[in-house]
């Protein structure tokens, strides 16, 4: 059944009521298997319905979502969606079932009937996925932001999905929670080959993924490669998107007349640019 | 399990007590209220009270803890032994005075509905002092799970209790925060009268109640996405299990329930 892993959206268009704006117009994507894909929008911009639209959460209004080859509007595969497409909230608190981290891992397994001598292993193996397995016994309220979002995390590794859906899953978390998370993520996706949709309004993060989607008003305005999408300056300010602030400094000095290689996002790779163009004089 | 939070009454130390089957517990102190009934002497009373000493001292459970119980039921029990004492009637007069009249069978039947209902309180506090509440709740979910044919929700029932026990804590974090935020407004929650004070809570209690009301709303997508779809077809991670013990505790609680009805009947 794990032959076709991909997500595909055909003009998918979502409104919460009748006459209102659509949250969600038009959109047509598709996710390939392995892919990390960041979803980048301001607060309102759709992308959080676009989430709820993966995980038959919401049904679209027009248009079709195939989940691995489940289309979302057939109530019969919401389980097997939900099962394969898990998803990650934004508020770790609020994801959180039961009193006791180990609990809260299998709380999905529960749900799906998998008998307790297969519970443990895939429980302990999940944990150890999110380096989580020594707070295996601890309460959950005992936990920093980072440490509950990687416990539910695990709690849907542990269902042995085929694409997590984050869901600004970083947003109310600080900056060393913010990493910890997000590593865990990439880690995930390069070892496990597990399909990420990333959906956050920070640029850094989005810069890590393989390709960026952006969305304003309920459409896909901008796809592509990290540096591909930043490099538009121009389309991302117009949209009230900042882009990472080497990319927006290359595009300065690319303006200024300095013939800089387009696709720039980090410090890094700024000044390897600036050392190419004007390398450093060998002092004798 | 739950060592480092303290909730509901749990006395979290280790011994036979503690780990017998929380199911077996719950219908033991059934038993044990039942026998509380039919104790009709002071033998009786005996022979219960060194029960429950030597549970407690099974359960490393220091006696203090227990009697703690009795604290909040304090204005009940001397409640309960007036009343008895003043409004029995009997053959054997006492004292006499004024519209005063205590008797003999007065003050016995006054003792002895004190001494029960301290006996019952005692008890049950046995049971939720050995017993963290998940396990309670699990206990409960299994023992009324025959009643889902009649449609009792036994499922739901646990999954709200667990629910409400996971998020006793965030409320209470998210409560000082609020209580922080409005007192920084200005906010006096300690001063005036009782009237003043309440009203000084509602500041408090709105803002709390809206949030308590998102988290639900958050929890239950949450919980749908996890592919929560009610008690069917669930399986469980924490598996009761019945060992030796829980059989001897059984046998132990018959003895206790032998030896008083015997006591009802000889004295």
């Amino acid at each position: 059944m794990k032959s076709d892993t991909r997500i595909r959206l055909t003009d998918v268009t979502y409104t919460y009521e009748e006459g209102a704006a659509p949250a969600v117009s038009k959109v047509s994507a598709e996710i390939e298997p392995g892919e990390f894909v960041a979803v980048l929008g301001h607060n309102g911009s759709g992308k959080s319905t676009m989430a709820k639209l993966l995980n038959a959460l919401y049904m679209p209004t027009e248009g079709t979502v195939l989940v691995c080859g489940y289309d979302t509007k057939n109530e019969e595969y919401v389980w097997e969606i939900r099962q394969r497409a898990g998803m990650i909230f934004q508020n770790p608190d609020n994801q959180i079932v039961t009193t006791v981290v180990k609990e809260d891992v299998a709380f999905g397994l529960e749900n799906l009937g998998v008998p307790t001598d297969e519970m443990i292993p895939r429980i302990e193996s999940a944990l150890q996925a999110v380096r989580m397995s020594k707070y295996a016994d601890s309460a959950p309220h005992m936990l920093s932001g980072g440490q509950k979002q990687r416990v539910a995390i695990a709690g849907i590794l542990a269902m042995e999905p085929s694409v997590i859906i984050a869901d600004e899953a970083t947003a109310m978390l600080d900056p060393s929670g913010r990493k910890e998370v997000l590593e865990t993520m990439r880690r995930l996706n390069r070892q496990k080959a597990i399909t990420v949709i990333w959906i956050t309004h920070f640029m850094e993060e989005a810069a890590q993924a393989d390709r960026v989607l952006v969305i304003t008003d309920g459409e896909i305005r901008l796809s592509g490669k990290p540096a591909e999408v930043f490099d538009q300056v121009d389309a991302m300010r117009e949209m009230h998107l900042d882009v990472p602030h080497m990319t927006a400094l290359a595009g300065e000095l690319r303006a200024a007349g300095m013939p800089l290689k387009k696709g720039v996002l980090t410090v890094e790779e700024l000044a390897e640019e600036v050392e190419r163009l004007c390398p450093l004089k060998q002092s004798t | 399990m739950l060592n480092n939070i303290t909730m509901g009454q749990y006395y979290p130390v280790d011994s036979k007590v503690h780990r017998l089957d929380p199911r077996v517990k719950l219908i033991l102190t059934i038993v044990f209220i039942v026998a509380v009934f039919l104790a009709k002497t002071f033998v009786g009373y005996a022979i219960l009270f060194l029960f429950i000493y030597g549970t407690a001292r099974l359960a490393n459970v220091p006696f203090k803890m227990l009697l703690r119980g009795l604290k909040p039921l304090r204005l009940i029990l001397i409640l309960t032994f007036l009343l008895n004492l003043f409004f029995t009637s009997g053959e054997t007069v006492w004292v006499e005075f004024w519209i005063i009249r205590i008797t003999k069978e007065g003050f016995l039947q006054a003792l002895y509905y004190s001494i029960r209902l301290a006996f019952l309180v005692i008890g049950t506090s046995l049971l939720t002092l050995t017993t963290s509440p998940v396990s309670l709740s699990d206990a409960i979910e299994i023992l009324l799970s025959p009643l889902k044919k009649i449609h009792f929700p036994a499922h739901e029932l646990a999954m709200m209790m667990t629910i409400a026990l996971r998020f006793i804590p965030t409320l209470l974090e998210e409560t000082d925060k609020i209580m922080k935020a409005q007192m920084a407004r200005g906010a006096d929650f300690e001063s005036g009268n009782l009237v003043k004070r309440a009203k000084a809570m509602v500041p408090l209690l709105v803002p709390l109640f809206v949030s308590a009301f998102r988290r639900a709303g958050d929890l239950a997508m949450a919980m749908e996405s996890r592919c929560y779809h009610g008690g069917e077809g669930r399986t469980r991670l924490r598996v009761l299990k019945l060992t030796r013990n829980d059989g001897i505790a059984c046998l132990v609680m018959a003895g206790l329930l032998a030896l008083i009805i015997l006591e009802g009947i000889l004295l």
